[in-house]
């Protein structure tokens, strides 16, 4: 039995020496820096206080979970079709969707302006119909478009996978129990791939609250947390405080995910 | 149970092409009685799931072709508006419900008050026998469970019909046994038209009122169990349904010869150059009495109850005996026969 368990310390060892050293250490000292400012363990309340920090605290949540629920809702349905409906092309159109997997930040970025900045399409478009220019690329509607997009190509696959596995007898089921086509969407699909959907939506907030590159380019008025640490960081040289917002992005997306993974009753693989 | 009205179905010209071209079911005339249990019977691929998924309403026959409930077409009315019952081999049951959630959905589709659907439930529980499963997750329960709470859940909610696929192809040969006795005392009880597909011939005999044998896509033979066990109307039939001997011969002066000798068969009609029986009609005679056949036994099986004999009478097939002789049979043994000519067949 000691034995067995001396064996079992043995075989943990490298991985507890890589994760103390590449996760806990940092994060402990990342922690301790954020606590040894002039400000002392306030900098952390200073998240909460300060209208700056927590405006871009709000502001970079509710751009993730928007764009998380905006990716789950467009991957769902396109992810189901292209599974279900195997036309010419479908593999083609599939590997040109997860296309922007290997894109930069800064691409992702780069298009967003292309599409909706001052000489973008859309404003082209609706200043010749309306007269009117239409730009939203360097706001957080522009923020929002990038990180959807980005987004969509994995939560797709991962729909994908999950909606192969679906049995099709339920939803025959369902049907001749008198579902309508839409009550089986909600009483069968959606049931089926809420792990997928789980999976998948956890990562895609993660990505999307510490996202860098597409804001970055985007930059001018975009107050998002990673852009904060960054202006903290090298421009103000506040390290402390970028620190402490740091580690508070990190533990708010830990706690996310989760939340995210006790909802999924312990079968999402995500990792955090 | 007498709350299901049951109705009568017929399928008027019922063709099914996939979109790949495959002929799944050549066109098809079927009347099926109000209350009556059909069984479609025949190897995978005879069209009979297919048949059974058109009056479902989860295919739509080939045009020209209608499906009438009570006389009223059908064809056009999508699945969920037909209120027909399903049952499935893998019982499709919503793995995010508990068993009383999954009996009581088609009742709360139908927008039934909270308190009557708990009531319904209460009785479909009752009436499977499951009571003590109303809570419980689907992940939880046996294949015998799960399929009584697929039946319970189907009939919930009073269908004109009750549709069954493979419903016990999944489950152990004893448990099989048993549901299909509770399946035959349900649909018995609920005087409920129902059509139970099956590859198992023992189960279309057991269940059916009518059987209906498919091969290719095509009607081989419909009728009762007793008639298309003993009047095969063609030799699929006949070979499909339990175990045929067949012999090679020629009929003269009222007897039938063959290499295993004379058999006198004072109907026999004139041209009959082969004949059909069943194990039952032939038997191996006692020392002493006169035998019409000889053979040689090739194998023998003992199976408790019976000894399986496999008789070499210089056919290409040995033929099939049951002897219930209290009696060991050794191979390579002589034995006399003797065919009840009641029991031929000629095709």
């Amino acid at each position: 039995m000691r034995r067995e368990t001396q064996r079992l310390i043995l075989l943990l060892l490298p991985a507890g020496i890589l994760f103390s050293a590449f996760f806990l250490i940092p994060m402990a000292e990342l922690f301790l820096i954020g606590g040894a400012g002039k400000d002392g363990w306030a900098a952390y309340a200073a998240i909460l206080t300060n209208a700056n920090y927590f405006n871009s605290l709000l502001a970079t949540l509710g751009v993730a979970v928007l764009t998380t629920i905006v990716t789950l809702i467009i991957s769902g349905i396109s992810g189901v079709f292209l599974q279900r409906h195997k036309f010419r092309g479908n593999g083609a159109l599939v590997a040109m969707l997860t296309f922007p997997l290997a894109f930069p930040g800064v691409v992702i970025g780069f298009m967003v302006i292309m599409l909706a900045g001052r000489q973008g399409l859309i404003g082209a478009v609706s200043e010749a119909l309306i007269g009117d220019k239409i730009v939203f690329a360097y706001s957080l509607t522009g923020l929002f478009m990038g990180y959807v997009y980005f987004s969509i190509p994995r939560t797709i696959l991962t729909v994908m996978a999950a909606a192969e596995k679906l049995d099709p007898k339920l939803e025959e089921a369902a049907r001749s129990l008198g579902a309508s086509p839409f009550r089986v969407v909600l009483d069968v699909i959606i049931p089926g791939l809420k792990p997928a959907f789980i999976s998948a939506g956890a990562i895609c907030f993660a990505t999307a609250v510490g996202a860098f590159g597409t804001a970055f380019t985007l930059a001018a008025r975009i107050n998002v947390l990673p852009m904060v640490i960054y202006t903290e960081f090298t421009l103000a040289a506040n390290i402390t405080m970028a620190a402490a917002l740091s580690f508070v992005l990190g533990a708010v997306t830990w706690i996310v995910l989760a939340l995210a993974r006790t909802a999924a009753g312990g079968t999402v693989a995500a990792a955090g | 149970m007498s709350d299901i009205n049951p109705m009568s179905i017929a399928l008027k010209n019922c063709a099914k092409t996939f979109a790949d071209g495959t002929k799944a079911l050549e066109p098809l005339d079927l009347a099926i009685n109000a209350g009556e249990t059909v069984v479609f019977l025949g190897p995978s691929g005879c069209g009979k799931t297919t048949t059974l998924r058109i009056i479902a309403g989860l295919e739509e026959p080939d045009a020209g072709g209608s499906v009438l409930f009570d006389g009223q077409d059908v064809t056009q009315i999508p699945i969920e508006q037909r209120n027909v019952g399903m049952v499935f081999q893998s019982y499709a049951l919503f793995p995010n419900m508990s068993v009383a959630e999954n009996i009581g959905y088609g009742l709360k589709i139908r927008r039934m008050p909270a308190a009557q659907v708990r009531t319904r439930v209460g009785e479909m529980l009752a009436m499977m026998q499951i009571e003590k499963l109303a809570n419980r997750r689907i992940d939880q329960l046996s294949g015998g469970q799960r399929q009584r709470v697929a039946l319970a859940r189907a009939i919930a909610v009073r269908p004109r019909a009750l549709l069954l696929d493979e419903p016990l192809t999944a489950l152990d040969a004893k448990l099989r046994d048993t549901l299909r006795l509770e399946i035959d005392t349900l649909l018995r009880s609920l005087k409920i038209t129902a059509i139970y597909v099956t590859h198992d011939q023992a189960e279309a005999m057991a269940l059916g009122d009518r059987i209906v044998v498919m091969e290719h896509g095509r009607v081989a033979q419909i009728g009762a169990p007793r008639d298309i066990y003993q009047k095969p109307a063609s030799r699929f039939v006949a070979d499909f349904i339990g175990t045929m001997n067949r012999l090679n011969g020629a009929v003269r002066n009222g007897v039938f010869t063959c290499r295993a000798g004379d058999l006198p068969w004072p109907a026999a009609p004139a041209d009959a150059s082969e004949i059909l029986f069943r194990p039952e009609d032939i038997r191996v005679t006692e020392d002493g009495e006169p035998s019409t056949l000889r053979g040689r036994i090739a194998s023998a099986f003992f199976l408790g109850d019976r000894t399986r004999l496999f008789v070499e009478v210089g056919e290409r097939q040995p033929l099939v005996v049951e002897s219930t002789a209290r009696r060991d049979f050794s191979h390579g043994e002589q034995v006399g026969l003797a065919i009840d000519p009641r029991g031929i067949v000629i095709l």
